[in-house]
């Protein structure tokens, strides 16, 4: 009964997705719904480690930074096209978080959250000095003219990205009700319990930061063909970390469309205020949002209503 | 469930604004409607101190020309949307500017990063697209409507640091070796990629080719590690903070080298030379403009006046040589353009604008094939004669004097490099 | 080449104390308090920026401005402390959303700054940057020897404070066990408060030295983010030594990197240190 309403209307999302990129005329609402969608396999990426087992990822930006460099070179070696990328970039993306996770995750949480810092100044710093990509002074990805089905090519790597968040937010959906995600909850709340009790903790948390790392880096895949040019510096910002933490967060770290919301809500806020506002002010969104949410309502928006309706939320 | 169908309602809402959008854009147009200029402009995050210079710029240009009438009897209005830096937002603002905000006319924002994500928009709907800063960009899109102001010449990867390497090969005796050094980021790397192939042309001997990451907080090291290899010749491709830090460990460790400089971002703006002062004497850098009797070209004075007046409100560049008045420059071509054209037809502009010869502030531009400058002009200037870290000193002749290009030339070389 | 060794050594060893500066009071918030202060660098550059003011228009010399700015800096941790014990420790949920509000109150920070000083580079200009004096073949810029010398002296000062006084020892107690804290009559809120704002004072004092070295701008601080967690580690989790210790190699790795082998790869090698000790030996290099 569950799992009957989800998939009839995921699938629906992509078709009016699809549809929609033959009815609507500018196509600004692709270029601001990519990004937004983007941030929202990011943000679920992100939540099925840091919200579900509770550790916190800060290498956000690596992992979208591999997925995009896979694409340039792959692109420029052998001419790939994006599709047949993808899936490479998050096997890539993927083996690196599952590196990263059995390097540190055996270790307090804190040290996991420092070396994924660490791993996006050391992958930065390869990718600056590695000059078939292009290295620090950049890359140009030509998008092709012509896209099969579509009429340009943002409209297809809008449905592209569309059905990526669906799929990222099925697979958040599906270990969440399953009991990978009570494991994980078990890790959250208090790990030292969970290994007594049988949960086998490091396998898990494997689990996670591979398939969290493999989002991000799928995610990243399609970002040359957005921007056209990708350099270190923009490929690695920041931005992607900040994001991908205060989304779920202000949606609601413990479930699995809390970090939907999140996105949803912040990534089309600053898409509106990049048009709108257009100041310093546009920045401040973030951290002020972000500090707010923690402070005042830190079980997010999901949170907030379960309060509000009282369907059996958790008093803080 | 409930959240699912938020998501759906939330995109049916955007397509329901957009469809709203184009309605409203649909309506008749009225006559005496303004001109609208489109771009976007980095005013927060890395670029930001240049962007608002230019943004300040191009204002001026936009009241010179309102004052004069307007273009085409038409006020000039600007739609401009802060990119904050970051390349992903750029592809979204000029979809917004061509589609919803129907702009007439659109040019670049600032600097490389934020210019190549435009192109594959601006190419879609074939507008002329002036360029502000951008290094090589057109290389890979090879678009006939692109022109880019910066007078860094039609190869512009090589033609950046000729002058140097012209002046070192014109010294007697000739130096021999040269050492290249700058920072692992877009601008410095692409400089160095010419400056190799300058110095290799030149017939110099590469002792010394590294790159130093950001942040680096000291650079005596790296000089030292120069110093060992004692090459006559020093190329420095680096960004504002470590232009200063290069300078100062230069100063520091008491590097002995002939000739000293060529890339350095930074030393052209006025808190940075200001503050470095007479540890700037001798370095032979670019530059785009400086107050030389040479290069005072027609209405630039008049610019900077009102550039400077504004300047301090804002918090940018008190001085403002380096870009501004390029910022000014390349309105002032489109806006030429359409005034002899007598339309905004984006062909004609671009046939206009590739044929003749513009007289800006920044003297006369005329484009190569490619959209750059068909001759360039990057200065090759040495700071002589720098007593204190006072401001005035820089606004005067013969604190920057230019060594290259010949016909701009005002003043002679301090051979070599002395500490 | 003997040249060109030694100085690379001293270079190191004077940029390792501008990191310790940069470093300790992240070791007594992050180290010590376990609160993970990823917002330090920002008030850093909040500090930088102050004492650019403060040089300016009052014309102090700018290590004076830092140090006296720190009092300033210190009341801002007892504020900022409060709001993390009241939303997040009390609570017991500091992990995640503490990480979360820090990064919130960095971003905020970088934002203020833009807003009231804009985004161009500020640096300072005293008699004795540009200067240095040489030992033998050893050259010592007075530019990175003042931060050292500051760093070490501000180091020295805590170490003095947290081993000799009483308050100094409760902090030390309070981050090993709270509940015998308590039984010695010291309020664990209060000593965590008292804690988190000297980690904050430093920030001022470290920004001061900041800008001493190089210009600034009000994002800088996020390029130093990653080296000075990885100080903390490498130092074992607040020991004020192993900070130091930690800080001058380093320092030393980065600029015997810079010199022999390439600049471009010294934070690569910086933070595959950093990585391999996690692996290796996960409590730091000086780890209880």
């Amino acid at each position: 009964m569950r799992i009957g309403w989800f998939y009839p209307i995921a699938l629906l999302l992509v078709l009016g997705g699809a549809f929609a990129t033959k009815h609507v005329d500018s196509n600004f609402v692709f270029y601001a719904g990519y990004v937004v969608l983007q941030f929202i396999v990011l943000a679920t990426a992100w939540n099925i480690l840091g919200g579900f087992t509770g550790y916190v990822n800060f290498g956000t930006a690596a992992f979208f930074a591999v997925g995009a460099y896979t694409t340039i070179a792959l692109n420029k070696a052998l001419g790939l096209p994006l599709l047949a990328i993808m899936p490479i970039a998050g096997i890539i993306a993927g083996l690196i978080g599952l590196a990263a996770g059995y390097f540190t995750l055996r270790l307090k949480g804190v040290f996991f959250s420092i070396a994924t810092l660490a791993l996006a100044v050391v992958l930065e710093t390869a990718v600056a000095n590695w000059g078939y990509v292009g290295g620090a002074s950049g890359s140009y990805v030509i998008p092709p003219a012509e896209v099969p089905f579509f009429d340009n090519y943002i409209e297809g790597l809008f449905s592209l990205m569309l059905l990526l968040a669906v799929v990222a937010v099925g697979i958040a959906r599906y270990i969440a009700l399953s009991k990978i995600g009570r494991g994980f909850a078990a890790i959250r709340d208090d790990e030292v319990a969970a290994e007594c009790m049988g949960v086998p903790t490091l396998r898990l948390k494997l689990i996670a930061t591979t398939l969290s790392g493999a989002l991000m880096g799928i995610a990243g895949a399609p970002y040359p063909f957005y921007v056209t040019y990708v350099e270190p510096t923009s490929a690695f910002s920041l931005t992607y970390a900040v994001n991908s933490i205060a989304m779920p967060l202000i949606g609601g770290t413990t479930t699995w469309f809390g970090p939907v919301i999140g996105a949803v809500l912040l990534g089309s806020l600053q898409q509106w205020a990049t048009v709108t506002i257009s100041s310093e002010l546009n920045l401040l969104i973030v951290g002020v949002t972000l500090v707010a949410f923690v402070v005042l309502a830190p079980q997010g928006l999901v949170g907030l209503a379960r309060k509000l309706f009282g369907r059996g939320g958790r008093t803080p | 469930m409930q959240c699912f169908s938020g998501t759906r309602r939330w995109a049916l809402k955007l397509a329901a604004a957009a469809f709203a959008g184009t309605l409203a854009f649909a309506a008749p147009a009225q006559a005496e409607k303004p001109i609208k200029i489109g771009f976007s402009m980095a005013l927060t995050g890395g670029l930001a101190a240049a962007g608002k210079a230019a943004l300040i710029a191009m204002e001026i240009w936009k009241d010179d020309v309102n004052a004069a009438g307007g273009l085409l009897g038409r006020q000039v209005e600007f739609v401009y949307y802060d990119d904050q830096t970051n390349p992903s937002t750029v592809p979204g603002i000029y979809t917004k500017l061509l589609t919803l905000d129907n702009v007439d006319l659109v040019v670049s924002g600032y600097a490389t990063n934020m210019i190549a994500p435009a192109m594959p928009i601006v190419m879609s709907r074939k507008m002329v697209f002036m360029s502000l800063f951008g290094l090589a960009v057109n290389e890979k899109f090879n678009y006939p409507n692109y022109f880019q102001i910066m007078p860094a010449g039609p190869n512009p990867l090589t033609d950046w640091s000729k002058g140097f390497f012209d002046i070192a090969a014109a010294q007697n005796p000739k130096p021999t070796t040269v050492a290249l050094v700058g920072a692992d980021a877009e601008f410095a790397r692409n400089a160095l990629i010419g400056a190799r192939e300058n110095a290799a042309k030149a017939g110099f001997k590469i002792v010394y080719d590294k790159t130093y990451p950001p942040p680096t907080a000291d650079f005596s090291p790296i000089v030292r590690a120069i110093q060992a290899e004692n090459p006559d010749v020093v190329f420095v491709a680096s960004y504002p903070p470590d232009s200063a830090g290069m300078v100062r460990a230069i100063n520091e460790v008491g590097l002995k080298t002939k000739l000293l400089g060529g890339g350095m971002v930074g030393l052209q703006f006025a808190a940075l030379m200001g503050k470095l002062g007479p540890s700037l004497n001798g370095i032979v850098n670019y530059d785009f403009w400086v107050p030389e009797p040479t290069l005072k070209f027609d209405g630039v004075e008049a610019f900077l006046k009102k550039y400077q007046e504004k300047a301090p409100a804002a918090g940018v560049d008190p001085l403002g040589y380096y870009l501004p008045p390029y910022a000014y420059a390349y309105l002032q071509v489109l806006g030429d353009a359409v005034k002899a054209v007598g339309s905004t037809d984006q062909q004609k502009l671009a046939d206009y604008i590739r044929s003749h010869t513009h007289k800006t502030v920044v003297g006369d531009v005329s484009f190569a094939p490619n959209g750059e400058w068909a001759t360039p002009r990057a200065l090759m200037v040495q700071f002589q004669g720098i007593n204190d870290s006072g401001l005035e000193q820089f606004t005067k002749a013969g604190a920057r004097v230019v060594l290259w290009p010949e016909q701009w030339k005002s003043g002679t070389l301090k051979y070599p490099y002395a500490q | 080449m003997l040249d060109l060794f030694l100085n690379a050594i001293a270079a190191g060893i004077l940029l390792g104390g501008f990191y310790a500066a940069m470093t300790v009071g992240l070791t007594i918030s992050f180290g010590q308090l376990d609160i993970v202060n990823i917002a330090h660098p920002a008030f850093i550059v909040l500090g930088s920026f102050c004492t650019f003011v403060l040089h300016e228009h009052a014309g102090l010399d700018p290590l004076l401005a830092g140090v006296l700015l720190a009092p300033a800096f210190f009341c801002i941790g007892i504020g900022v402390y409060s709001v993390y014990y009241g939303s997040f420790e009390r609570r017991g949920d500091e992990s995640l959303r503490g990480l979360a509000f820090f990064f919130g109150i960095m971003f905020i920070l970088e934002v203020l700054l833009i807003m009231t000083f804009g985004v161009d580079y500020r640096l300072v200009e005293t008699s004795y940057i540009g200067e240095s004096i040489k030992i033998g073949v050893i050259g010592l810029p007075f530019r990175m020897l003042v931060p050292f010398l500051a760093a070490l002296a501000m180091a020295g000062g805590i170490y003095l404070y947290l081993s000799k006084t009483f308050t100094g020892r409760a902090i030390l107690a309070v981050a090993q066990d709270r509940l015998a804290l308590q039984l010695m009559g010291a309020d664990p809120v209060r000593t965590k408060q008292i804690a988190f704002g000297i980690g904050l004072g430093t920030a001022a004092v470290a920004g001061s030295l900041l800008i001493m070295l190089g210009p600034v701008e009000p994002s800088v601080g996020r390029l130093y983010i990653g080296r000075i967690f990885a100080i903390v580690v490498l130092g074992g989790m607040g020991s004020i030594g192993g900070t130091i210790v930690a800080a001058i190699i380093l320092g030393v790795v980065e600029s015997m990197v810079a010199t022999f082998y390439g600049p471009s790869w010294s934070p690569a090698v910086a933070f595959g240190f950093l990585l391999m000790t996690l692996a290796i030996r996960p409590s730091g290099l000086f780890g209880r």
